[in-house]
């Protein structure tokens, strides 16, 4: 933890305040979880809302209770002795996955494309604890990383317009759930029976930005 | 004089108050009025809390009243009638049990979007601490969807005696300066340097047609093309309405109500918040501009529209009179 990350802080309107990394790295985004929460914490006057993203932290506020200028000022302040959010998650989430076959029709095609066999693409995936970065796209949608650069893959050429809800999908060295049926461009390795994302309940979503996930092979599908 | 609110016809309206904020970092957008100030003001005139839910009618509607209720109808006029006469805008108005509200739509003045509030509010269950109807997610406002013909919306008991409010009107002086072309200010974005070093000077320089695959979410929009410096690749991060982001294509989409928590698209400028419920009355086809702005410009507009949200509203002295002497008719 000796390496220091640099702080952009823009003005996003005059009711909000974005601060990125100059990375998107792990460390940038357990910097922006552990900010949101130090905020939260303070209860910082005209602070409305925290959207922590990969590598960054969008912060709306109430332009008649606080400015730009003082929230920047509280952020530094914060992050001078800051520590980022826990490299091994406090929480492990283990989602059943079924890959390939019907439920992961991209399994074949993205092992192709990495040089794998459908098999080490299974193992890699689910063969160690992931955390979740982000969650945004969709309300639920988590973005879980980062993948080992074996699953390195760019989005599909060509997006789908309808992916099925509770789809596990690798994209750009994430991996992410769909958590209704959304268009999509990520490439489809399995399904899991778990519901995502449920506004009944609060908090709505089954995960939460910095989670630790775990994938489990469930028998029916592609083994490990 | 707690009644219902039946829907006869409507081509989208939903339930909506002023939106779910607190949830974002779990994906879930704020939703709620496209023009808030409207929604704001018509809850004012009927009495309700600020966060009473209201109905958004774009395009048409129309609606059968079964009981005795206060209403108001603030933003876009729509037409709007009441038992066939033209009802005042801006008004706190008493309608008798079984009125029929028709909003044919749109004629040759400016408005995509009317708000109508009853006393007591629409009373629907909160979901995630709002009223609010999110389309695409399918949750909030009246079971996640638009209006149908046929629903009927139950309304919460009235907080105050209607008869003494009815009357109140929104004086003209404290209304946004909506117009059918409206000029948006805005705040350069977070990523203007991502752009060509003309591309703020376009933005603002043109007119913008609203593209027709336009809705709740956001605007496309229809002009000159909007350049990178450079090819782009950026990481996902947090947006708002307001945010107008540009995708490769170069058209600018300036994200409304339902938008998306986050986006991947630099972002060229962010429409202050007191210049939004003028966006919010277009409909696809419907014409903008931009004009440059800074934040401390944009703090004292805000200052201003709260200022009008919370102006003192006095109880219209005719009808004061006439409820005392009981010759109110209900």
């Amino acid at each position: 933890m000796t390496r220091s990350l640099a702080w952009k802080f823009s003005p996003f309107g005059e009711a909000a305040l974005l601060i990125e990394a100059d990375t998107t790295d792990v460390l940038a985004n357990r910097y922006a979880l552990a900010l949101a929460t130090a905020l939260e914490a303070l209860a910082f006057p005209g602070l409305l809302a925290t959207v922590p993203a990969l590598g960054s932290l969008l912060l709306r506020f109430d332009p008649l209770r606080c400015t730009h200028e003082q929230l920047e000022a509280q952020v530094r302040d914060l992050l001078a002795d800051l520590a980022p959010a826990p490299e091994q998650p406090t929480r492990i989430v283990e989602i059943p996955v079924v890959y390939g076959g019907e439920h992961g029709p991209d399994l074949e095609s993205a092992a192709e494309l990495l040089g794998l066999s459908a098999r080490e693409v299974v193992a890699l995936h689910s063969g160690q604890v992931y955390r979740v970065m982000m969650i945004g796209f969709a309300p639920g949608f988590p973005y879980i990383g980062p993948l080992p650069e074996q699953l390195a893959i760019p989005r599909r050429t060509t997006p789908r317009a309808a992916v099925p809800a509770r789809s596990v999908a690798i994209a750009a060295g994430l991996t992410g759930i769909y958590p209704k049926r959304l268009p999509g461009g990520w490439h489809i390795i399995g399904c899991t029976p778990l519901e995502m994302f449920d506004p009944q309940l609060q908090p709505p979503a089954l995960l939460a930005p910095g989670d630790g996930v775990r994938f489990v092979p469930l028998a029916e599908g592609v083994q490990p | 004089m707690s009644g219902t609110l039946r829907v006869l016809s409507g081509a989208l309206t939903t339930v909506q108050d002023l939106g779910r904020l607190g949830w974002q970092a779990y994906g879930v957008p704020s939703a709620g009025a496209m023009d808030t100030f409207a929604l704001a003001a018509a809850n004012r005139l009927v009495g309700n809390a600020p966060d009473a839910a209201g109905l958004e009618i774009t395009a048409s509607a129309s609606f059968e009243l079964s009981a005795p209720t206060l209403l108001a109808l603030c933003g876009a006029g729509l037409g709007a009638t009441l038992n066939d006469l033209p009802l005042p805008l801006w008004t706190a108005v008493l309608a008798p049990a079984g009125a029929h509200l028709v909003l044919p739509g749109r004629g040759r003045d400016w408005g995509a979007r009317a708000y109508l509030a009853c006393a007591g509010g629409i009373d629907v269950p909160q979901v995630l601490g709002s009223r609010s109807t999110y389309l695409s997610g399918g949750f909030g406002g009246y079971a996640g969807r638009a209006l149908r013909a046929g629903d009927v919306l139950p309304l919460a008991p009235a907080p105050h005696d209607p008869v003494r409010l009815a009357g109140r009107q929104w004086s003209a002086a404290m209304r946004p300066a909506y117009s059918a072309q409206p000029t948006l200010r805005l705040i350069p974005g977070p990523h203007v340097d991502l752009f060509a070093s003309d591309a703020l000077e376009t933005l603002c320089a043109q007119s913008w047609r609203i593209n027709t695959t336009s809705n709740r979410m956001g605007y496309r929009l229809e002009g000159p093309s909007i350049r990178y410096a450079a090819p782009v690749s950026l990481a996902s991060l947090g947006v708002l309405p307001g945010v107008i982001q540009v995708p490769p294509d170069g058209a600018p989409i300036l994200l409304m109500a339902d938008a998306q928590t986050t986006g991947g698209y630099p972002i060229i400028g962010v429409v202050i918040a007191a210049d939004l419920p003028l966006a919010a009355q277009l409909l696809p086809g419907d014409a903008l501009q931009f004009a440059l702005t800074d934040t401390a410009t944009a703090r004292e507009a805000w200052r201003t529209h709260c200022d009008w949200l919370a102006q003192p509203l006095p109880n219209d002295p005719d009808t004061e009179q006439l409820a005392w002497s009981g010759a109110l008719p209900l």
